[in-house]
């Protein structure tokens, strides 16, 4: 690998970390930012409807980083949930954070690479990062992908860390028909995005199933709403999966 | 021990970071650890994909259906009508992201427009 990468001869020094740290930050600026953007104007506006002050949304803007996970904790927090059932939800909620570091940790890392370091960028992993990171990564020299992704990640937070505690500021002032659209903003984000993102036929049902379930047990139980959604949606999307694929099975075609 | 069980300035980090960040990086930190020891395609991961993803399509459908502030005040059909226009938007236009998002607000805006929408 090094060896096809004229840029690095020798031993990488603290210029070349530097040029490709840069390198990530000129990625990062592309049409997937420009929806995150997008979606994070809307994120203010929830977070300011929802009672949360500016700098506990800035602040968790930052630190729980996933779009969804802060929505899902923006809606136990206005739902009254306590601390455990909120972990809860939000956990859930990003389980799907795990398979999506375990496929890119291979194609970061060299022998060399401290595990802190990965632990470390793991924090940046979001959907729009993951994207453009398996879209760009592999035209990356592989020592310096670890710079590459850093350079990458920390832009697209603190670009939407800003867009955030500026929005909040206004959200307030805007008309009510832009204040509505921003608010409609989020929710066309997560239908598209995650349509995009399901890779078997079991996520487009489980999504299906969550759109419609998630109102009707906010009525039935709430408070538990999106655990019950997410457990009776996803179940039953998971056995239609199985099923299919048995069926399929049995007339003798290839299992995928 | 809801966000605004104490009155102290502390209580809502301490929620946040409990509620939120321990969660989000906890399986950020299991996904640096199984590296490539899990394969993407196991089983278990696909059973625990529909669940994740139905939690967040339900996020989706209360948004829409119980919103917060402005867009409270809009019919629900018409919410309704957004969403579907969105996703429809989406499935013609090269399944764009951006496309989609914009022809959800553009059916919403229409529709806000048309009915003098004032809050």
């Amino acid at each position: 690998m090094q060896t096809l990468s004229h840029q690095i001869s020798g031993p990488p020094g603290a210029r070349d970390y530097r040029h490709w740290f840069f390198r990530g930050v000129r990625t990062s600026f592309s049409v997937p930012l420009l929806i995150l953007v997008s979606a994070f104007v809307g994120f203010a506006g929830l977070a300011r409807e929802a009672g949360i002050s500016l700098a506990q949304t800035v602040f968790m803007t930052g630190i729980v980083w996933a779009l969804p996970a802060k929505v899902v904790l923006l809606g136990a927090i206005m739902s009254g949930a306590s601390l455990p059932a909120a972990a809860f939800a939000v956990a859930l909620s990003s389980v799907r954070l795990s398979p999506m570091v375990v496929s890119l940790i291979p194609e970061l890392r060299t022998e060399k690479t401290r595990s802190v370091t990965l632990y470390l960028l793991s924090h940046f992993v979001a959907v729009t990062s993951w994207v453009l990171a398996m879209e760009h990564m592999r035209a990356v020299p592989r020592p310096m992908r670890t710079a590459w992704y850093c350079g990458l990640g920390s832009t697209l937070i603190l670009v939407n860390v800003a867009v955030v505690a500026v929005v909040y500021q206004v959200a307030g002032s805007l008309p009510p028909i832009l204040s509505a659209a921003l608010l409609m903003s989020t929710p066309l984000y997560f239908l598209t995005s995650l349509w995009g993102s399901a890779r078997e036929s079991a996520g487009h049902f489980a999504m299906v199933f969550g759109i419609v379930l998630g109102p009707v047990f906010h009525v039935l139980t709430p408070g538990f709403d999106l655990l019950s959604a997410g457990l009776v949606g996803g179940g039953a999307a998971y056995l239609l999966h199985r099923l299919g694929r048995r069926r399929r099975g049995r007339d003798g075609e290839a299992e995928p | 021990m809801t966000f605004s069980a104490f009155d102290t300035w502390w209580w809502p980090y301490v929620f946040i970071l409990a509620g939120g960040w321990l969660a989000t990086d906890g399986f950020r930190f299991l996904g640096v650890y199984f590296g490539g020891r899990l394969a993407e395609d196991s089983e278990a991961l696909v059973a625990v994909r529909a669940l994740a993803t139905a939690l967040v399509a339900a996020v989706i459908g209360n948004l829409v259906v119980f919103p917060a502030g402005a867009l409270a005040e809009a019919p629900l059909w018409m919410r309704v009508a957004s969403l579907v226009g969105g996703f429809a938007g989406y499935l013609a236009l090269r399944r764009s992201v951006l496309l989609g998002i914009l022809s959800g607000e553009a059916v919403l805006l229409a529709g806000l427009y048309a009915i003098g929408f004032d809050g």
